[in-house]
């Protein structure tokens, strides 16, 4: 089975946010909800690069173990996904992640936040495949489909990749020895206790 | 960061995404922290109340997309910039309910920027024009496309029998598809009027002036593909990464397996520079300098490519003795810039090829703007750098169809095609729509001899250049004895067009109020709608976006893409052909105008269908090669996508339906459609036949200048019988090399039709007046080029400034180089004064520099695009730019007090200009310079328009506009404002 991963080069990301919005169209995510976003170090001064980050759907996901609802489960793809009926609004698991990826419907410092809403890796939850319930709750299900999460298939500069780990870890591999320099799959040791070694 | 709003944001992503950052090196947050979150969190803001919940209950309300059902897929183009991105809808019971990448365009394969993946918004369109309105008594009223079409129409002849044809102004679009671009330039001709613009006038009128006086034609010489062989890049005054994004994907690929040296040259240290291998800062305005500068150590070194510049280039002799003046020295006393960094950029640019220079607006939006373009052009024809593969001026046009409006005519000085305003040109096109010359005549005013201009016939008033759009307000408000026409201007008919894209927006706000009629037909009410202060004789129409007709569009590589219609047109919107049709019949002339195309039943009335206006320019269109691309081979292009290398943009020989062909058709794709020429990749390339897409750089400017030749010497393209320079292919040129004879019968008699009978004018029957194509056909079958082989020119005599010369700004940093450095003398230009020398000359006598100590300078965000109404209105989009801003560099706001995201008044030096905006401070600009975005409005200096707005279709995101503080300056040739130098000051706001 192979296992889905996020990998963003941030030798190409120009934080054109193709992402971003991709993300919006695909599933439909309401105003202020942001299940991807890019983020901009250096702004503005030498050394400027841009990441677009999401939940990385972590091995051992620390959302999981903080979770005090269980409602987290990892698919045989290696996707994190959670069970919108299940969660309670806690926010534990946006404290646990190192990504700051889940997002809640609801401000408040006190009771729930709602229902806890983030990247689904383009497959969905719980309910049944490609049925009108789980878009209504999750989104799109583009695995089911046998495509890939929208916002890598419509990334401007092929920076942001998603797929099979092992199949984008050699794509970059590749970009890198061609190019001669790269500043690393970001991410990934936090996420899949791994990095990607290059021998430019 | 400049929101602090982090410990109640709902998503509170803040705190952890900064964490997670701290290990790589962050200083400060990016201009995205603007980003505001949830309207439930942050209750209150301006922006998401005016959402009122709508968008919450929307994901609920519209039909979701039932992925258990098969939807269809149709396949259209992005509608914004111009890279040309394919976009695949997914229809189901004919609502657009998902976008798929379109990874078998050769051009994007499958990639988007922030805008093509929002597309499918424009088509839900919560805030569109949704009906026709009209202002009563101050307050906008639906009315019924009927009584609009009749008002306005009544209003339009009431204003022409008064004032003339030349009174009313039509505003066309980049939006236009090709087929509209074209109908309009034919409206506005059948109207009786060379008053006829688009937002080429603001973007590139000055490359295609620039380019056109250089080389021949006034276009992107290779593409965005081809930019994978460069070596050497320059960008000056482009910003592709948000500009032009998805064209960074051939960019930094090439820059990856080239290893490919890459420079920006820009004021700012933009998105694109990010990426450069090095980032070079000029001083806004003086690119001429700069490159005059690196010319010269060219030449002090010897690294100009001889043997190109004497086969086939005229004029560097005379060219050089500006070009010398510019030694290191004074290229660092006027730029700033050292010797050891012009150098390194010049010896690379020529020595490490092929290399190619990349400009936008950046280069274009100047006073000086036509003789900046020169001077690029100069720095490749030196280094031989035009007219191969990897090479060339890359020129990035703007909107998505802007090249094709420009092609198409939408310009005061060209009908289609760039046959210009001769009486040839008007027979030419009056021959195409099968009506006399003598009735077109009869449409157009003659003017009166005014303040000693000499009075003009119907006749001779068809040959005079228009208004620019740039000024169309100064001829609504100056004396009507200023404008050189009957009378000033008295009605705007705005076809899909911003009014905050135009410096002086004062001044075009009391133009909007001084005018009779104003009509603002587009998806949105746009500038036009909210700026002024009318109460009445002014309308709404609602038109659909591209994706509601169907029609062809031109990328900036010249590839035409036939566009299907997605879905219906939404709400009570319709195209923009059945509009016009529908104007026309009520202006009286839909009979003659509409005679030569196919019309079927639209959506509330008959129109032309795209595919019959698309064939009338085919017939028509000799002179740029536009004869090729019929309907049904841009349609085989678009279902055979796949088929296109990514780099060459070829297809495959053995093809059935595309073989050999060039994606797109890009023009000149010579002759009749039958011919099967398979368009032209990259202009004046001699290594290639013309009939597979070769070249030569074309012979426009004579034959011969002080008895030197312009013909090239010892360069034609490969498998050219004649090996030699020549002129344009004529008939008489024909008889002469004894090709006649392979006319057929039927092109022969077409030919001598044209030249009415008579020898003398048989002979003269060029290949541009040719509508046989028999001319073109042989000239090819012998493997020459239409259009000639001439030399290249460094020096354009018929032009101000024939060598550019470095001219300050009007509102200049540097008062003590004006008079050394001054802005040409006043002058008439395009029916209008021009008096930037007297204002220069006032500016450096009252100081406005003490009070106006910064420059300002503007640009584009990835976000948004051109007036930005469009983009400002669909929430994904605006959620990631809530608010106007003005980059301010860290010394001068640590100078002013001004903390990063505080508010700031930003002051122009004319008409008491000051905009209310919040200060992104930054080390992106120098000390000095400040910049701001030019998508926004709905704010004007202070005020808040929101209401002013029809309800409902104000946009998302409102704000102040540069070219509120933008200021006076115009390019001779063109009418180019100046919108990337000019003064301001900045100040803390209360």
């Amino acid at each position: 089975m192979a296992r889905m991963k996020f990998l963003c080069d941030a030798d190409r990301c120009i934080e054109c946010n193709a992402c971003v919005t991709a993300c919006k169209n695909e599933h439909e995510v309401p105003w202020g909800i942001n299940r991807r976003r890019v983020v901009t170090i250096n702004d503005g001064l030498p050394g400027e690069r841009s990441v677009s980050m999401a939940c990385m759907h972590c091995t051992d996901a620390p959302c999981a173990q903080v979770c005090p609802v269980n409602c987290f489960y990892t698919t045989n793809d290696g996707v994190v996904l959670h069970n919108k009926d299940t969660c309670i609004g806690c926010g534990y698991c946006f404290y646990a992640c190192p990504f700051g990826a889940p997002q809640y419907p609801k401000a408040s410092n006190f009771g729930s936040r709602g229902k806890m809403d983030k990247c689904t890796y383009c497959s969905g939850g719980p309910e049944e495949d490609l049925s009108i319930a789980e878009y209504e709750k999750y989104g799109a299900n583009r695995l089911a489909e046998g495509k890939l999460p929208l916002c890598a298939e419509m990334c401007s500069t092929k920076s942001l990749l998603a797929g099979d780990g092992d199949i984008i870890a050699e794509i970059y591999r590749e970009r890198v020895v061609t190019r001669g320099y790269g500043s690393g799959a970001w991410g990934w040791k936090t996420a899949y206790g791994e990095t990607i070694n290059v021998s430019a | 960061m400049l929101i602090k709003r982090k410990n109640i944001q709902a998503s509170g992503t803040g705190g952890a995404l900064a964490q997670s950052f701290l290990g790589m090196g962050q200083r400060r947050l990016d201009r995205r922290s603007f980003l505001r979150r949830s309207g439930v969190a942050v209750g209150g803001l301006a922006a998401v109340s005016s959402l009122s919940g709508g968008l919450f209950q929307r994901a609920e309300a519209a039909t979701p997309h039932n992925h258990a059902a098969p939807a269809e897929r149709r396949k259209n183009m992005c509608t914004h910039c111009s890279v040309g991105c394919s976009v695949i809808a997914e229809v189901q019971n004919g609502v657009w309910v998902g976008q798929e990448p379109a990874f078998e365009s050769p051009i994007n394969r499958g990639s988007h920027c922030a805008k093509g993946a929002s597309s499918r918004e424009l088509v839900h369109g919560d805030r569109r024009l949704k009906y026709p309105m009209k202002k009563v008594g101050g307050d906008w009223v639906r009315i019924t496309w009927e009584q609009a079409i009749d008002e306005i129409g009544a209003k339009m002849l009431e204003i022409r029998e008064k004032s003339g044809a030349d009174s009313v102004y039509m505003l066309g679009s980049a939006k236009f598809t090709n087929e509209a671009s074209y109908l309009f330039r034919k409206f506005s001709a059948f109207w009786g009027t060379n008053n006829v613009d688009h937002q080429a006038r603001i973007c590139h009128s000055t490359t295609v002036a620039g380019v056109a006086n250089t080389w021949g034609y006034g276009a992107q010489t290779n593409s965005y593909n081809d930019i994978r062989n460069a070596k050497t890049l320059i960008f000056m005054g482009s910003n592709a990464a948000e500009a032009h994004p998805v064209a960074m994907q051939h960019i930094l690929s090439g820059k990856e397996t080239q290893r490919a040296n890459v420079f920006v040259l820009d004021p700012r240290m933009t998105r694109t520079a990010a990426h450069a291998t090095e980032f070079v800062r000029i001083r806004p305005g003086t690119d001429i300098a700069v490159i005059w500068g690196m010319l010269w150590h060219i030449f002090e070194n010897g690294w100009e490519d001889k043997d190109f510049i004497r086969k086939r280039v005229y004029g560097f002799d005379e060219a050089k003795a500006e070009i010398m003046k510019w030694n290191p020295a004074e290229v660092e006393r006027v730029t700033g810039l050292t010797e050891e960094v012009v150098k390194r950029v010049a010896q690379t640019f020529a020595t490490v090829k092929p290399a190619t220079f990349i400009w936008c607006m950046g280069g274009t939006q100047h006073t000086v703007g036509t003789a900046n373009v020169r001077a690029y052009c100069t720095l490749l024809l030196a280094t031989g750098n035009v007219g191969d593969i990897g090479m060339g001026a890359n020129i990035f046009r703007g909107h998505t169809n802007v090249q094709g409006a420009t092609d198409m005519g939408l310009d005061v000085g060209n009908l289609p095609c760039y046959y210009g305003l001769a009486p040839a040109a008007w027979a030419h096109w009056c021959r195409v729509w099968d009506v006399p010359f003598s009735y077109i005549e009869s449409r157009f005013d003659d003017v009166p001899a005014k303040q000693g201009r000499e009075a003009r016939t119907r006749a001779q008033n068809m040959e005079v250049s228009g208004i620019p759009s740039t000024r169309w307000f100064d001829a609504a408000l100056l004396d009507a004895d200023d404008v050189d026409q009957q009378d000033g201007i008295k009605a705007m008919v705005v076809f899909g067009h911003g009014a905050n894209t135009i410096p002086r927006m004062k001044a075009a706000q009391n133009g909007m109020n001084a005018l009779d009629l104003l009509v603002v037909a587009d998806p949105h009410p746009t500038t036009f709608a909210a700026l002024h202060t009318r109460t009445d004789n002014t309308y709404l129409l609602p038109i659909c976006t591209n994706f509601e007709c169907h029609g062809s569009r031109t990328a900036s590589n010249r590839s035409l893409q036939w566009g299907e219609k997605v879905v219906e047109p939404i709400f009570e919107s319709d195209n923009d052909y059945a509009v016009i049709y529908r104007l026309s019949q009520r202006l009286g002339f839909a009979d003659e105008m509409f005679k030569t195309f196919e019309m079927v039943d639209g959506k509330f009335s008959k129109e032309p269908t795209a595919e019959s206006i698309l064939r009338e320019v085919n017939r028509g269109g000799w002179s740029t090669g536009y004869t090729g691309q019929s309907p049904e081979r841009l349609k085989a292009h678009m279902r055979n996508q796949d088929k296109f290398d990514i780099i060459t943009l070829r297809a495959p020989k053995d093809d059935p339906e595309v073989g050999g062909d060039y994606y797109g058709l890009p023009w000149p794709c010579w002759g009749t459609p039958e011919m099967k020429h398979p368009g032209t990749h990259v202009l004046y390339n001699t290594n290639v036949p013309v009939a597979e897409g070769g070249g030569a750089f074309r012979p426009r400017f004579g034959l011969e200048r002080e008895g030197v030749s312009l013909l090239a010497e010892d360069s034609w393209p490969v498998g050219s019988d004649i090996e030699d320079g020549y002129p344009e292919f004529t008939m008489a040129l024909l008889q002469k090399l004894g090709w006649d004879s392979e006319l057929t019968a039927e092109e022969r008699a077409v030919i001598e039709k044209i030249g009415g009978g008579d020898p003398e004018k048989i002979a003269k029957v060029s290949w541009t007046l040719d509508l046989s194509g028999g001319i073109q056909r042989v000239a090819i079958a012998h493997g020459c080029v239409p259009f000639g082989n001439g030399k290249a020119r460094v020096i354009a005599w018929n032009l101000p400034d024939p060598v550019p010369v470095h001219r300050e700004p009007i509102y200049t940093p540097r008062p003590d180089l004006v008079a050394e450095y001054p802005t040409r003398e006043d002058g008439r230009q395009l029916r209008m004064p021009n008096i930037g020398h007297t204002i220069q000359a006032r500016a450096v006598e009252q100081k406005l520099f003490d009070q106006f100590p910064t420059v300002l300078t503007s640009g584009r965000l990835v976000e948004f695009e051109g007036g930005g109404e469009e983009t400002r209105s669909n929430p994904w989009l605006a959620e990631l730019q809530q608010d106007m801003f003005c980059e301010v560099n860290t010394k001068d706001a640590a100078a002013k007090g001004i903390k990063d995201g505080a508010w700031i008044w930003v002051y122009g030096p004319e008409e008491n200009a000051k905009v209310r905006v919040k200060a992104l401070v930054t080390d992106r600009v120098a000390p000095g310079v400040a910049f701001m975005p030019f998508h926004f409005a709905g704010w004007f200096m202070g005020e808040d328009q929101r209401g002013k707005y029809p309800q409902g279709t104000d946009p998302v995101v409102l704000g102040e506009s540069v070219n509120a503080v933008t200021t006076y300056g115009y390019d001779p040739v063109t009418g180019m404002h100046e919108g990337k130098a000019t003064l301001c000051r900045i100040e803390a706001a209360a």
